[in-house]
């Protein structure tokens, strides 16, 4: 039988002993995030990329652009998918195999985020209106798991989608031929959506909690705001539950701590807002 | 996006595209205790979805290694008939299911006293027979319907309803075009005695102050979702009763 019961007990007093006297486990504020390093086009292979330290939480998000077909229902759109890959090397409680449900969240609360802002301006990738068009792929790798993927991951979403550049292409509509040119563009982004994660331990609020504030928290919560104040995407996760007002200050708290990200993500890759 | 030309969510007397007013739910219902091999059921129709959820446990859980020294395991699967949408659903699993699945999990599991049963496993199937928009509440709703029918000890029932944003207006419970042309949606489940909010998320484009109004209406439309859960637990024993009165 496993001792992780035991062992998370005794971290569970000490980190609750530690809130109830306005202290985190690692020393840190309520609202404070962990120090975020972000370096961008970190793979050349990849049309846009960029790796995010959040304390010792890494990520790797690489974008591929590719050309399909339209979803029947958005003729003209371009295509965005977000996946994420839980990678055993990340950590001891990851397993090879196909994305499990935590994940699918993952990428799905990231994916909400970008998708709903619109942040990535799908109507300019357009070949052919129903036929042909541009198919974003945004693809993370989590490296290192120490609590708050959802952050890092929705950080270098956007680090990466920021600094991508895409391939100008050349439709010929007689031969219906294809042509990549060498020129590259910008892929065009029009909002910065990122969310911020809370932890609730003991009725606390903590922002980017880490894993073992994760280990021993009864709920979470993401709200994901752009730079005009909208949400594009809130999402209540794992078991626990949620007063209004605890949902009101999450989602006040996030609208300025998203601002701070921006301003540091935006300044890391050395552009304004779009 | 993609919306039929000239399709208006709420017309100029502020009805809705089903005749709806902007605070009222469609009609909603419930009925508990009606699949013979479950410990507990229950069947929701909502508007037109048409969901079924059934629980099976405590019992022993397989694979093994998934038990817990010091609780119940709680598991939850929602899946959706391939017939119960427009286009055939290829059956199985799909990302949104699977995401769906896990949120419901945990908005039923604070409402359950896992602890007084370790080792074991209470499986919680929802299936969707029908789709029109706001499954995943009304999965909760059910499911929270069939875990008291089974017994289960709980500290409240699990109520739910979702509020969105159509036409720029805030509104209670949307339905499939609502829900498709609409701005958002923001489905929340609550245990109404303590106010507890389970289930948050919101999928659109929202202020502060929008997304605020709208888990309020949402809120309340969940209160008024706990009513009809309480009549229709009621209603299973009352006829009991009948039964029993009737055989003497």
């Amino acid at each position: 039988m496993s001792d992780a019961p035991v062992m998370a007990g005794i971290m569970r007093d000490r980190i609750l002993n530690l809130l109830k006297k306005g202290k985190r486990i690692d020393g840190r504020g309520f609202e404070d995030y962990r120090d975020v390093e972000i370096k961008t086009n970190v793979i050349e292979k990849a049309e846009g990329s960029a790796w995010v330290r959040l304390g010792e939480t890494r990520v790797l998000v690489g974008i591929k652009v590719d050309v399909g077909e339209p979803f029947p229902d958005l003729p003209d759109r371009g295509v965005m998918t977000t996946n994420v890959e839980l990678v055993p090397l990340a950590s001891p409680t990851f397993e090879p195999g196909p994305p499990d449900e935590n994940a699918i969240e993952l990428a799905r609360i990231v994916d909400r985020g970008i998708r709903e802002s619109q942040a990535v301006e799908l109507e300019k990738l357009v070949i052919v209106p129903g036929k042909l068009v541009r198919v974003i792929f945004i693809d993370v790798h989590v490296l290192d798991h120490d609590g708050n993927l959802i952050d890092a991951t929705g950080l270098g979403a956007m680090a990466a989608l920021l600094t991508a550049r895409i391939p100008k292409l050349e439709y010929n509509g007689e031969t219906g031929e294809l042509v990549r040119l060498d020129e590259y563009e910008p892929l065009p982004v029009r909002h910065v959506p990122l969310p911020v994660t809370f932890a609730k331990i003991g009725g606390n609020m903590v922002v980017d909690p880490s894993l073992d504030e994760e280990r021993v928290m009864e709920s979470r919560i993401t709200v994901t705001f752009d730079e005009t104040g909208h949400v594009s995407a809130v999402q209540k996760g794992e078991g626990g539950s949620f007063k209004l007002e605890e949902v009101m200050y999450a989602v006040d708290t996030a609208m300025r701590k998203s601002s701070e990200l921006r301003e540091m993500l935006l300044s890391s890759v050395d552009r304004g807002l779009p | 996006m993609g919306r039929p030309e000239g399709l208006k969510l709420i017309d100029e007397n502020g009805k809705r595209v089903d005749g709806r007013k902007k605070y009222e739910l469609r009609k909603i219902d419930m009925e508990v205790g009606i699949l013979k091999n479950a410990d507990g059921s229950a069947y929701v129709e909502w508007g037109k979805n048409k969901i079924l959820a059934a629980v099976y446990g405590p019992r022993e859980i397989h694979p093994k290694h998934l038990q817990r020294p010091d609780m119940a395991v709680l598991r939850v699967r929602y899946n959706m008939a391939p017939f119960s949408v427009e286009e055939r659903k290829k059956p199985g699993p799909d990302r949104r299911s699977v995401e769906i699945s896990k949120v419901i999990r945990g908005a039923l599991e604070p409402a359950l006293l896992l602890e007084m049963f370790p080792r074991t496993v209470i499986d919680v199937f929802i299936e969707v027979l029908q789709a029109d928009a706001g499954t995943r509440v009304a999965g909760i709703t059910a499911a929270s319907l069939a875990l008291a029918d089974a017994g289960i000890p709980m500290r409240d029932l699990v109520a739910a309803c979702a509020a969105g944003k159509i036409d720029g207006e805030i509104v209670l419970d949307l339905n499939k075009d609502e829900d498709n042309y609409g701005e958002a949606d923001v489905p929340v489940a609550i245990m109404p005695l303590k106010n507890d909010i389970t289930l948050l998320q919101m999928d659109g484009y929202l202020t502060r102050d929008e997304l605020l109004e709208a888990v309020k209406l949402a809120i309340k439309g969940a209160k008024a979702v706990y009513q009809k859960q309480r009549e229709a637990l009621k209603e299973k024993y009352l006829q009991i009763a009948q039964e029993v009165a009737g055989n003497e």
